[in-house]
């Protein structure tokens, strides 16, 4: 049987950065492909039973990726009665390798919303052992908007995995009853 | 600065999750747990502070005795957190991992 797939996720308020790596059983350039083209990140970057619906895709620099997501009946997602649209603007990519974009919430001309923070996303791609590791590092401008974003009062410092941290509540969980 | 005591500070040191995890099963007093480790009761007493200051942990006077248990309902907190992002990125990942299976074998 072959290793599990890496999955890390670390939430590091103190720098105001979300740091997650995962790794994927395929080569690069589908990898690649698969965060980079509209009809791959449709297929699957909204949680299910989210579907996501792209409204347009330029992926180079200057260009950005303005999307939607749709519920079970096919209604576009709403929040305080406001449909919920994100748009990327793409800032720097390195062919297979990574790309820099700035994200946030908008509307459907893709205009961005003041009332909630932006924030900036690293991608890069290694290939190792016949994998592709992906490390997303998430910025943001200020700690509050990374406390807005994950909604929680977070601590420095902490630094355990998620699965890590899944199993001890899990096995945790067994014990309170 | 001052230090901010919350849920995750208490779990991100690995003899503080022993520590929930020993008292899960029974509210114990500070030198049963301390035999559990081989840290000095110093140290042991230091992190049910850290617990306690946190609200993890409560202390129920029995007698002469001091028993440490653990509230459940704090636990819960770290579900409701975990839940989160669990949700979004374990399913975008699953579902990338099927997009990257179907692809791969289509081009074979």
């Amino acid at each position: 049987m072959k290793p599990a797939l890496l999955f890390d996720f670390i939430v590091d308020k103190e720098n105001k950065t979300i740091h997650i790596k995962r790794e994927f059983d395929a080569d690069l350039a589908l990898v690649w492909e698969a965060w980079t083209t509209a009809e791959l990140l449709d297929r699957w970057w909204a949680p299910a039973p989210l579907r996501n619906e792209t409204k347009y895709m330029d992926f180079r620099e200057g260009g950005y990726w303005l999307y939607t997501m749709l519920n079970e009946n096919g209604e576009r997602i709403r929040l305080d009665n406001e449909e919920i649209w994100s748009k990327w603007s793409y800032i720097a990519i390195a062919d297979k390798e990574s790309f820099t974009a700035k994200g946030g919430f908008c509307n459907e001309s893709g205009t961005m919303n003041p009332a909630y923070p932006q924030n900036l996303w690293e991608t890069k791609f290694t290939e190792a052992n016949n994998r592709v590791l992906v490390t997303i590092n998430s910025t943001f401008d200020k700690p509050e908007d990374l406390e807005q974003t994950i909604e929680m009062g977070f601590k420095e410092g902490f630094t355990m995995g998620l699965r890590q941290l899944e199993e001890w509540l899990s096995t945790l969980s067994t014990l309170g009853k | 600065m001052e230090t901010r005591r919350d849920i995750f500070q208490a779990i991100a040191d690995p003899t503080r999750r022993a520590i929930i995890t020993l008292i899960a099963l029974q509210a114990m007093t500070p030198n049963a747990i301390a035999e559990h480790f081989d840290t000095t009761r110093q140290a042991v007493s230091k992190h049910l502070q850290i617990l306690t200051t946190c609200e993890l942990v409560t202390q129920k006077q029995h007698g002469r005795e001091i028993y440490y248990q653990l509230e459940i309902n704090k636990m819960k907190e770290i579900d409701k957190w975990l839940n989160q992002f669990r949700k979004l990125w374990q399913v975008r990942f699953n579902q990338l991992d099927e997009v990257l299976l179907i692809n791969k074998s289509k081009r074979k």
